[in-house]
Protein backbone atom coordinates (compact mmCIF):
# COMPACT_ATOMS: atom_id res chain seq x y z
CA UNK A 1 0.00 0.00 0.00
CA UNK A 2 1.42 3.36 -0.95
CA UNK A 3 1.26 6.13 1.59
CA UNK A 4 0.17 9.51 0.26
CA UNK A 5 2.92 12.10 0.26
CA UNK A 6 2.94 14.12 3.45
CA UNK A 7 1.96 17.65 2.55
CA UNK A 8 1.85 20.25 5.27
CA UNK A 9 -1.65 21.71 5.42
CA UNK A 10 -2.32 25.09 6.97
CA UNK A 11 -4.70 25.21 9.94
CA UNK A 12 -8.08 26.59 8.87
CA UNK A 13 -8.52 30.33 8.92
CA UNK A 14 -10.92 31.93 11.36
CA UNK A 15 -14.33 30.51 10.47
CA UNK A 16 -16.59 32.52 8.28
CA UNK A 17 -20.29 31.90 7.94
CA UNK A 18 -20.66 28.64 6.03
CA UNK A 19 -23.00 28.63 3.07
CA UNK A 20 -24.47 25.18 3.06
CA UNK A 21 -26.57 22.88 5.11
CA UNK A 22 -26.65 20.00 7.52
CA UNK A 23 -28.38 16.73 6.68
CA UNK A 24 -29.48 14.51 9.55
CA UNK A 25 -30.82 11.09 8.70
CA UNK A 26 -33.50 9.47 10.82
CA UNK A 27 -34.34 12.84 12.30
CA UNK A 28 -38.08 12.53 12.95
CA UNK A 29 -37.49 11.55 16.58
CA UNK A 30 -34.98 10.57 19.23
CA UNK A 31 -31.30 11.36 18.75
CA UNK A 32 -31.79 12.52 15.15
CA UNK A 33 -34.52 15.01 16.07
CA UNK A 34 -32.50 16.40 18.98
CA UNK A 35 -29.46 16.70 16.71
CA UNK A 36 -31.41 18.53 14.00
CA UNK A 37 -32.62 21.05 16.60
CA UNK A 38 -29.14 21.48 18.10
CA UNK A 39 -27.55 22.14 14.69
CA UNK A 40 -30.32 24.59 13.82
CA UNK A 41 -29.56 26.46 17.05
CA UNK A 42 -25.99 26.77 15.76
CA UNK A 43 -27.30 28.41 12.60
CA UNK A 44 -27.32 25.50 10.20
CA UNK A 45 -30.15 25.06 7.70
CA UNK A 46 -31.14 21.46 8.33
CA UNK A 47 -32.44 18.67 6.11
CA UNK A 48 -34.60 16.54 8.42
CA UNK A 49 -34.71 13.07 6.89
CA UNK A 50 -37.41 10.58 7.79
CA UNK A 51 -38.38 7.22 6.45
CA UNK A 52 -41.99 6.76 7.58
CA UNK A 53 -42.76 9.29 10.32
CA UNK A 54 -43.57 12.33 8.23
CA UNK A 55 -45.55 13.91 11.03
CA UNK A 56 -42.60 13.61 13.41
CA UNK A 57 -40.24 15.17 10.87
CA UNK A 58 -42.65 18.03 10.20
CA UNK A 59 -42.93 18.74 13.90
CA UNK A 60 -39.11 18.89 14.12
CA UNK A 61 -39.11 21.33 11.18
CA UNK A 62 -41.81 23.40 12.90
CA UNK A 63 -39.84 23.53 16.16
CA UNK A 64 -36.78 24.74 14.24
CA UNK A 65 -38.79 27.39 12.42
CA UNK A 66 -40.19 28.55 15.75
CA UNK A 67 -36.70 29.55 16.89
CA UNK A 68 -36.09 31.35 13.58
CA UNK A 69 -34.19 28.52 11.96
CA UNK A 70 -34.52 26.97 8.53
CA UNK A 71 -35.32 23.31 7.92
CA UNK A 72 -37.07 21.03 5.47
CA UNK A 73 -38.44 17.51 5.90
CA UNK A 74 -37.01 14.96 3.47
CA UNK A 75 -38.76 11.63 3.06
CA UNK A 76 -36.39 8.86 1.95
CA UNK A 77 -35.49 5.36 2.99
CA UNK A 78 -31.73 5.83 3.17
CA UNK A 79 -31.23 2.11 2.71
CA UNK A 80 -32.68 2.43 -0.81
CA UNK A 81 -29.97 3.80 -3.08
CA UNK A 82 -32.21 5.71 -5.50
CA UNK A 83 -34.18 7.40 -2.74
CA UNK A 84 -30.98 8.41 -0.97
CA UNK A 85 -29.53 9.85 -4.20
CA UNK A 86 -32.72 11.81 -4.88
CA UNK A 87 -32.69 13.14 -1.35
CA UNK A 88 -29.09 14.35 -1.69
CA UNK A 89 -29.83 16.12 -4.97
CA UNK A 90 -32.99 17.66 -3.50
CA UNK A 91 -31.43 18.96 -0.33
CA UNK A 92 -28.49 20.52 -2.17
CA UNK A 93 -30.90 22.28 -4.57
CA UNK A 94 -33.01 23.67 -1.75
CA UNK A 95 -30.51 24.38 1.04
CA UNK A 96 -27.11 24.47 -0.67
CA UNK A 97 -24.21 22.03 -0.47
CA UNK A 98 -24.29 19.49 2.34
CA UNK A 99 -21.39 20.49 4.58
CA UNK A 100 -22.58 18.54 7.60
CA UNK A 101 -23.80 14.97 7.44
CA UNK A 102 -25.06 13.10 10.48
CA UNK A 103 -25.60 9.43 9.68
CA UNK A 104 -28.09 8.60 12.38
CA UNK A 105 -30.79 6.50 10.71
CA UNK A 106 -30.85 3.04 12.19
CA UNK A 107 -32.97 -0.06 12.44
CA UNK A 108 -32.76 -3.20 14.53
CA UNK A 109 -33.92 -6.70 13.81
CA UNK A 110 -32.78 -8.68 16.80
CA UNK A 111 -32.31 -12.39 17.22
CA UNK A 112 -29.69 -14.87 18.31
CA UNK A 113 -27.32 -15.53 15.47
CA UNK A 114 -28.17 -19.22 15.28
CA UNK A 115 -31.63 -18.19 14.12
CA UNK A 116 -30.83 -14.94 12.34
CA UNK A 117 -32.08 -14.90 8.76
CA UNK A 118 -30.27 -13.34 5.81
CA UNK A 119 -33.01 -10.78 5.42
CA UNK A 120 -32.60 -9.51 8.99
CA UNK A 121 -28.83 -9.39 8.48
CA UNK A 122 -28.92 -7.62 5.13
CA UNK A 123 -31.58 -5.07 6.03
CA UNK A 124 -29.78 -3.98 9.19
CA UNK A 125 -26.44 -3.72 7.38
CA UNK A 126 -28.05 -1.83 4.49
CA UNK A 127 -29.69 0.88 6.63
CA UNK A 128 -27.09 1.22 9.39
CA UNK A 129 -23.88 0.86 7.41
CA UNK A 130 -24.25 0.84 3.61
CA UNK A 131 -26.46 3.94 3.67
CA UNK A 132 -23.79 5.81 5.63
CA UNK A 133 -21.18 4.74 3.08
CA UNK A 134 -23.30 5.90 0.12
CA UNK A 135 -24.32 9.21 1.67
CA UNK A 136 -20.74 9.93 2.72
CA UNK A 137 -19.55 9.21 -0.82
CA UNK A 138 -22.33 11.43 -2.13
CA UNK A 139 -21.37 14.49 -0.06
CA UNK A 140 -17.57 14.27 -0.03
CA UNK A 141 -17.24 16.01 -3.40
CA UNK A 142 -19.14 19.06 -2.12
CA UNK A 143 -17.12 19.09 1.09
CA UNK A 144 -13.79 18.74 -0.73
CA UNK A 145 -14.67 21.67 -2.97
CA UNK A 146 -15.52 23.78 0.09
CA UNK A 147 -12.43 22.58 1.98
CA UNK A 148 -14.78 22.06 4.89
CA UNK A 149 -16.98 19.23 6.03
CA UNK A 150 -18.26 17.53 9.14
CA UNK A 151 -19.48 13.96 9.16
CA UNK A 152 -20.70 12.35 12.35
CA UNK A 153 -21.72 8.72 12.37
CA UNK A 154 -24.00 7.54 15.12
CA UNK A 155 -22.56 4.20 16.14
CA UNK A 156 -23.44 2.45 19.40
CA UNK A 157 -21.92 0.97 22.50
CA UNK A 158 -22.75 -2.42 20.95
CA UNK A 159 -20.19 -1.64 18.25
CA UNK A 160 -17.60 -1.67 21.04
CA UNK A 161 -18.76 -4.54 23.23
CA UNK A 162 -20.93 -7.64 22.94
CA UNK A 163 -24.70 -7.58 23.17
CA UNK A 164 -26.16 -11.04 22.54
CA UNK A 165 -29.08 -10.95 20.12
CA UNK A 166 -27.73 -8.05 18.08
CA UNK A 167 -24.99 -9.57 15.91
CA UNK A 168 -26.30 -7.77 12.82
CA UNK A 169 -26.70 -4.40 14.55
CA UNK A 170 -23.35 -4.74 16.35
CA UNK A 171 -21.55 -5.67 13.13
CA UNK A 172 -23.08 -2.66 11.38
CA UNK A 173 -22.22 -0.29 14.24
CA UNK A 174 -18.65 -1.62 14.51
CA UNK A 175 -18.43 -1.25 10.73
CA UNK A 176 -19.45 2.39 11.10
CA UNK A 177 -16.52 2.92 13.46
CA UNK A 178 -14.06 1.45 10.96
CA UNK A 179 -15.67 3.51 8.19
CA UNK A 180 -15.35 6.63 10.34
CA UNK A 181 -11.66 6.13 11.04
CA UNK A 182 -10.73 5.23 7.47
CA UNK A 183 -12.57 8.08 5.78
CA UNK A 184 -11.19 10.50 8.38
CA UNK A 185 -7.67 9.51 7.38
CA UNK A 186 -8.51 9.80 3.67
CA UNK A 187 -9.97 13.32 3.70
CA UNK A 188 -8.52 15.08 6.75
CA UNK A 189 -6.27 17.31 4.66
CA UNK A 190 -9.31 18.84 2.96
CA UNK A 191 -10.62 20.34 6.20
CA UNK A 192 -13.12 17.52 6.60
CA UNK A 193 -13.58 15.69 9.88
CA UNK A 194 -15.28 12.33 10.28
CA UNK A 195 -16.12 11.24 13.80
CA UNK A 196 -18.48 8.88 15.55
CA UNK A 197 -20.48 8.90 18.74
CA UNK A 198 -21.25 5.61 20.46
CA UNK A 199 -24.41 6.07 22.53
CA UNK A 200 -25.25 3.59 25.25
CA UNK A 201 -28.78 3.20 26.56
CA UNK A 202 -30.61 6.33 25.46
CA UNK A 203 -34.21 6.95 26.40
CA UNK A 204 -36.09 7.03 23.11
CA UNK A 205 -39.40 5.56 22.03
CA UNK A 206 -37.43 2.48 21.06
CA UNK A 207 -35.93 1.93 24.51
CA UNK A 208 -38.61 3.45 26.76
CA UNK A 209 -40.35 0.12 27.09
CA UNK A 210 -37.14 -1.60 28.16
CA UNK A 211 -36.31 1.04 30.77
CA UNK A 212 -39.84 1.24 32.17
CA UNK A 213 -40.12 -2.53 32.53
CA UNK A 214 -37.93 -2.55 35.60
CA UNK A 215 -34.70 -3.21 33.74
CA UNK A 216 -32.65 -3.01 36.93
CA UNK A 217 -30.07 -5.41 35.58
CA UNK A 218 -29.56 -3.30 32.50
CA UNK A 219 -29.31 -0.04 34.43
CA UNK A 220 -26.95 -1.78 36.85
CA UNK A 221 -24.47 -2.13 33.97
CA UNK A 222 -24.41 1.65 33.57
CA UNK A 223 -22.16 3.44 36.07
CA UNK A 224 -24.45 6.52 35.87
CA UNK A 225 -27.42 4.28 36.84
CA UNK A 226 -29.73 5.99 34.38
CA UNK A 227 -30.39 6.07 30.66
CA UNK A 228 -29.13 9.04 28.67
CA UNK A 229 -31.32 11.51 26.82
CA UNK A 230 -31.27 12.21 23.08
CA UNK A 231 -30.24 15.78 23.93
CA UNK A 232 -27.12 14.51 25.72
CA UNK A 233 -26.05 12.70 22.54
CA UNK A 234 -27.01 15.65 20.35
CA UNK A 235 -24.80 17.95 22.44
CA UNK A 236 -21.78 15.77 21.60
CA UNK A 237 -22.66 15.72 17.92
CA UNK A 238 -23.10 19.48 17.98
CA UNK A 239 -19.58 19.83 19.37
CA UNK A 240 -18.09 17.50 16.76
CA UNK A 241 -19.79 19.58 14.04
CA UNK A 242 -18.59 22.89 15.48
CA UNK A 243 -15.61 24.88 14.23
CA UNK A 244 -14.04 24.32 17.66
CA UNK A 245 -13.74 20.59 16.93
CA UNK A 246 -11.65 21.16 13.80
CA UNK A 247 -8.74 19.04 15.11
CA UNK A 248 -10.87 16.11 16.31
CA UNK A 249 -10.84 13.52 13.54
CA UNK A 250 -11.48 9.79 13.40
CA UNK A 251 -12.57 9.81 17.03
CA UNK A 252 -15.21 7.61 18.61
CA UNK A 253 -16.88 9.33 21.52
CA UNK A 254 -18.82 7.04 23.88
CA UNK A 255 -21.94 8.76 25.25
CA UNK A 256 -23.04 6.06 27.62
CA UNK A 257 -22.88 7.09 31.27
CA UNK A 258 -19.63 5.20 31.62
CA UNK A 259 -20.85 1.87 30.21
CA UNK A 260 -17.81 1.35 27.96
CA UNK A 261 -15.35 2.65 30.54
CA UNK B 1 -10.17 25.08 -31.73
CA UNK B 2 -8.59 21.93 -30.31
CA UNK B 3 -5.47 23.84 -29.32
CA UNK B 4 -7.59 26.45 -27.58
CA UNK B 5 -9.39 23.74 -25.59
CA UNK B 6 -6.10 22.08 -24.69
CA UNK B 7 -4.61 25.38 -23.53
CA UNK B 8 -7.66 26.14 -21.45
CA UNK B 9 -7.65 22.67 -19.86
CA UNK B 10 -3.92 22.87 -19.18
CA UNK B 11 -4.48 26.18 -17.41
CA UNK B 12 -7.35 24.77 -15.36
CA UNK B 13 -5.43 21.63 -14.39
CA UNK B 14 -2.41 23.70 -13.43
CA UNK B 15 -4.54 25.90 -11.18
CA UNK B 16 -6.08 22.80 -9.58
CA UNK B 17 -2.65 21.30 -8.88
CA UNK B 18 -1.46 24.57 -7.37
CA UNK B 19 -4.58 24.58 -5.19
CA UNK B 20 -3.64 21.06 -4.06
CA UNK B 21 -0.32 22.47 -2.82
CA UNK B 22 2.04 22.12 -5.78
CA UNK B 23 4.42 24.97 -6.60
CA UNK B 24 3.33 26.71 -9.86
CA UNK B 25 6.83 26.61 -11.34
CA UNK B 26 6.92 22.82 -11.01
CA UNK B 27 3.81 22.26 -13.11
CA UNK B 28 4.63 21.80 -16.79
CA UNK B 29 2.51 20.11 -19.49
CA UNK B 30 4.75 17.05 -19.40
CA UNK B 31 5.00 16.94 -15.58
CA UNK B 32 4.16 13.46 -14.36
CA UNK B 33 1.75 13.47 -11.42
CA UNK B 34 3.87 10.91 -9.60
CA UNK B 35 6.79 13.35 -9.67
CA UNK B 36 4.67 16.19 -8.31
CA UNK B 37 3.41 16.62 -4.78
CA UNK B 38 0.10 15.09 -5.84
CA UNK B 39 -1.51 12.16 -4.09
CA UNK B 40 -4.41 9.83 -4.74
CA UNK B 41 -7.01 12.13 -3.15
CA UNK B 42 -5.80 14.98 -5.37
CA UNK B 43 -6.32 12.79 -8.43
CA UNK B 44 -9.84 11.95 -7.27
CA UNK B 45 -10.57 15.65 -6.96
CA UNK B 46 -8.97 16.34 -10.33
CA UNK B 47 -11.28 13.76 -11.93
CA UNK B 48 -14.19 15.51 -10.25
CA UNK B 49 -13.08 18.89 -11.61
CA UNK B 50 -12.97 17.42 -15.13
CA UNK B 51 -16.42 15.87 -14.71
CA UNK B 52 -18.02 18.99 -13.24
CA UNK B 53 -16.45 21.57 -15.49
CA UNK B 54 -16.30 19.74 -18.80
CA UNK B 55 -19.32 17.47 -18.44
CA UNK B 56 -17.29 14.36 -19.17
CA UNK B 57 -17.53 11.12 -17.24
CA UNK B 58 -14.11 10.02 -16.01
CA UNK B 59 -13.79 6.37 -15.07
CA UNK B 60 -11.10 4.84 -12.89
CA UNK B 61 -9.71 3.22 -16.05
CA UNK B 62 -9.44 6.66 -17.68
CA UNK B 63 -7.61 8.02 -14.65
CA UNK B 64 -5.20 5.10 -14.74
CA UNK B 65 -4.11 6.23 -18.21
CA UNK B 66 -3.81 9.90 -17.32
CA UNK B 67 -0.30 10.50 -16.03
CA UNK B 68 0.50 14.10 -16.99
CA UNK B 69 -1.11 17.51 -17.34
CA UNK B 70 -0.89 17.05 -21.11
CA UNK B 71 -2.74 13.74 -20.83
CA UNK B 72 -5.65 15.55 -19.18
CA UNK B 73 -5.74 18.16 -21.94
CA UNK B 74 -5.64 15.43 -24.63
CA UNK B 75 -8.35 13.44 -22.85
CA UNK B 76 -10.76 16.38 -22.55
CA UNK B 77 -10.12 17.58 -26.07
CA UNK B 78 -10.67 14.09 -27.48
CA UNK B 79 -13.91 13.56 -25.53
CA UNK B 80 -15.28 16.93 -26.49
CA UNK B 81 -14.60 16.55 -30.21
Amino acid sequence: MSTPAATVVEAPAKPERRVGCALVTGASRGIGAATARALAEDGWAVGVNYSRDREGAESVVASIEEIGGRAIALGADVGAEEQADEMLAGVADRLGPVLVLVNNAGVTSDGLLARLGDEAWNHVLEVNLTAAFRLTRGVLGQMMRERFGRIVNVSSVVGLRANPGQANYAAAKAGLIALTRTVAAEVARRGITVNAVAPGLIETELTREITSNGADGLLGAIPARRPGSPEEVAACIRFLVSEEASYVNGAVLPVDGGMAA
Amino acid sequence: MTTAIKDQVTERVTSALVEFGEEPENVKPDSRFEELDIDSLDLVELAQVIEDEYGIEVTDADMDKIKTVQDVADFVSQRQS
